[in-house]
């Protein structure tokens, strides 16, 4: 008996040792992940780590998101890479889920080793890959999270560079509140997803259409898992709202746009948050772009004949490996490709991969993108984009607001349905 | 009022294409003991096959049922002889996550076909609309209560008026008495899934024609389907019918009438307490199954 406790002993001893032993190695590798500039081979290439939503509720926009990430990993590399070192990127599924999200960047972090991250699709799954990112001292560059509650993390991280959320409608407020009184509308009805993306958005515009005298006839929000948006459809036509503001993505600005055709309603002006910038995904289910004439959305900073930084080489590379015309773009992929613009300008000024002096400079600089100008205030948002407001005009959509921006005039009031 | 009515109506019209593609699931697991999670992405599968059909091919989508219907029997066949036949115990529980496995793969299948991109089936009579009591009832929606209609009553007509639908409700009662009296209980399962998945054809024709849909749309629905075949008791098609009523007439009226926030908490409470009282729900059996 006193032998076995003796070895017994013996044995947790070393177990001791060797538990140590890993826990310091482990320790070593996580801090190799923090400075990774230093030890990785000048030859090798960099590696770039993504979340993808493949599946689940957001993978319509993931195949954009993707597109734009490889188009501009493409792009660099054909002019010799990355401080000279080819880009290869790491993508991973993510199911559309925060938690599918937090999976996919412990992997690229602390199984792939990862040099730098950028950002998945959607505002919730932003601020779950910006977490993993910050514990391992990552920034992440990101193009979709532009919520308010993005921004309220308290991570020095995260870093959007398209348009915040909250100001997206902001555009399409002024415009109707610059109609002449006897054409302005007198009413207005406000629907959306419950989603931190698309709530504040119409909240702030309902708070600019009220102070200007337009009457909320109907405010109402509905689960993002919603499938059926026919009864909330009913109630906006029920309203009679002279002014139509939805906060949607594709299928339900779909659904509303069939809807409010099939009862023969026609407010004098709509406007979707998202979907009817979606090209066919929104024009080929609704019946064509005759049926989109006149409808509104708005636009977080690009489209095809913007002057903005690379928009020209970029739209070719686009059609040369994707095919199709400008109009199959999704602002997805423009905010992907963006999100690499503001990554190589800010590697290639301070010559260095390093997460620590990244997040420095992108704190203190500013960059070119195909949206415009990029500047980063202290919580991350940008705080130098521009909301245009786009029209389906004659089967184009196309800028019509701010004047200086416009390609026509606003279609108003909206023509009724074909 | 005019807002309620049309609560009401439309909720019975969805509500039936809901009973279409519920009943399938709820026949599955009578006769199979089998909870078919895979049901909700094959009602997708069947509204992607209508909308190959009408846009590569031009065939009208209610046309198209000619050929989707049998299709999906074939597949579910498929399905049942690959990977529920093999389910020899806990066939509830494992059912759970085979058909859940195939799900996945067939969503990915999906995804790589047609790829995430949103799509509709379209045809010149789904945005047209009839003007009834002060509203448009669009004619998609009576086409699919009718096409439902149909299709539940030629299901009553095969499992209640015909050999096969004797062996089939035999079987639903006890497989192995079923058995001794002669009854291929493992055919009346092939088919019997098969039927399940061709009635899921059907559903998504309706579907698809009336909601824009992605492979992903699947989870709702399948979670939708769940809780009506539970709702109106497991196994029973009289169940699915007045449960994919209910619940459609009862979330429109409280969407329009309260807040579409409530409609889903105060629908989920009613489920609750109906459970507590009833936990067989509306028309399933006290008793559990003979085994």
């Amino acid at each position: 008996m006193v032998r076995s406790t003796a070895t017994f002993r013996k044995f947790f001893s070393l177990s001791g040792i060797i538990v140590l032993l890993l826990a310091a190695l482990a320790a070593c590798s996580t801090q190799q992940n923090n400075a990774n500039s230093n030890t990785t081979t000048q030859s090798s290439p960099i590696l770039i780590g993504a979340s993808i939503a493949n599946s689940g509720d957001f993978s319509a926009d993931g195949k954009p998101t993707r597109e734009g990430y490889e188009l501009w990993a493409d792009t660099i590399n054909k002019q010799g890479g990355l401080l000279g070192r080819q880009v290869k990127l790491d993508l991973v599924n993510d199911n559309s889920t925060p938690a599918g999200v937090t999976t996919a960047y412990q992997k690229l972090i602390n199984v792939d080793h990862v040099d730098l991250t950028v950002g998945p699709f959607a505002d919730l799954t932003a601020v779950a890959a910006a977490r993993v990112a910050h514990r391992s001292g990552y920034a992440l560059i990101e193009g979709s999270g532009t919520a308010v509650a993005v921004f309220q993390q308290g991570l020095d991280n995260i870093f959007s560079v398209s348009l915040s959320a909250k100001n997206y409608l902001v555009s399409f407020a002024e415009y109707i509140l610059s109609l002449p009184a006897a054409q302005r509308p007198k009413t207005a009805a406000y629907s959306t997803q419950q989603d931190p993306f698309l709530g504040p958005q119409l909240d702030e515009a309902r708070s600019l259409l009220e102070n200007g005298g337009v009457k909320t006839v109907l405010n109402q929000q509905y689960p993002v898992e919603t499938s059926d948006y026919t009864p909330y459809a009913q109630k906006v036509v029920a309203s009679g709202a002279d002014l139509v503001l939805l906060g949607t993505f594709t299928p339900d600005s779909v659904a509303y746009v069939k809807a409010f055709k099939q009862q023969h309603y026609n407010p004098k002006a709509i406007i979707a948050a998202s979907g009817p910038d979606q090209g066919d995904q929104f024009t080929g289910p609704i019946g064509g772009t005759k049926v989109a004439e006149g409808i509104f959305v708005p636009n977080g900073g690009w489209y095809a004949d913007i002057n903005t930084f690379g928009n020209t080489q970029f739209q070719k590379d686009y059609i040369a490996k994707y095919g199709g015309s400008t109009a199959d773009i999704s602002s997805d992929t423009v905010q992907a490709y963006s999100v690499g613009q503001v990554l190589t300008q800010a590697v290639t000024k301070i010559h260095s991969i390093d997460n620590a002096k990244l997040i420095q400079e992108l704190h203190s600089d500013s960059f070119d993108t195909l949206q415009g100008p990029v500047k980063f205030a202290a919580d991350g948002q940008n705080t130098t984009a521009v909301a245009f407001l786009f029209q389906w005009q004659n089967g184009n959509l196309i800028p019509v607001y701010p004047q200086n921006n416009a390609q026509a005039n606003p279609e108003y009031p909206k023509r009724t349905w074909p | 009022m005019t807002l309620i009515i049309e609560a009401v109506v439309l909720g019975i019209l969805t509500g039936s294409v809901y009973a279409l593609m519920a009943s399938g699931l709820t026949l599955v697991f009578g006769v199979l003991d089998i909870i078919n999670i895979a049901q909700g992405i094959l009602v997708i599968v069947g509204a992607y096959l209508s909308y190959t059909l009408e846009k590569y091919f031009h065939i009208d989508i209610i046309l198209g049922l000619l050929v989707t219907i049998p299709a999906l029997f074939l597949l579910g066949i498929g399905i049942e002889w690959a990977f529920m036949r093999r389910i020899k115990r806990d066939r509830v529980m494992i059912s759970i996550l085979v058909t859940f496995a195939v799900a996945l793969v067939i969503e990915g299948l999906l995804n790589f076909i047609f790829t995430p991109n949103y799509v509709q089936l379209t045809a010149p009579y789904i945005d047209a609309a009839l003007p009834v009591f002060g509203f448009y009832l669009p004619y998609i929606y009576l086409f699919g209560f009718l096409l439902s209609v149909v299709v539940l009553t030629l299901l009553y007509f095969l499992v209640y008026r015909t050999k096969f639908g004797f062996g089939l409700r035999a079987s639903m009662q006890d497989r192995t008495a079923a058995a001794l009296i002669g009854i291929d209980v493992e055919r009346v399962q092939t088919v019997t899934f098969g039927i399940g998945v061709a009635l899921a054809a059907a559903g998504g024709m309706v579907f698809g024609a009336t909601n824009p849909f992605n492979a992903a749309t699947s989870y709702d629905l399948i979670s939708r389907l769940l809780v009506i075949i539970v709702l109106g008791g497991m196994g029973s098609l009289r169940g699915a019918l007045f449960a994919s009523l209910a619940m459609l007439v009862i979330s429109d009226i409280i969407d329009v009438v309260w807040s579409p926030v409530w409609a889903n908490v105060i629908f989920f409470a009613l489920l609750i307490v109906l459970l507590l009282f009833r936990p067989q729900g509306f028309f399933g059996r006290l008793e559990g199954r003979k085994q």
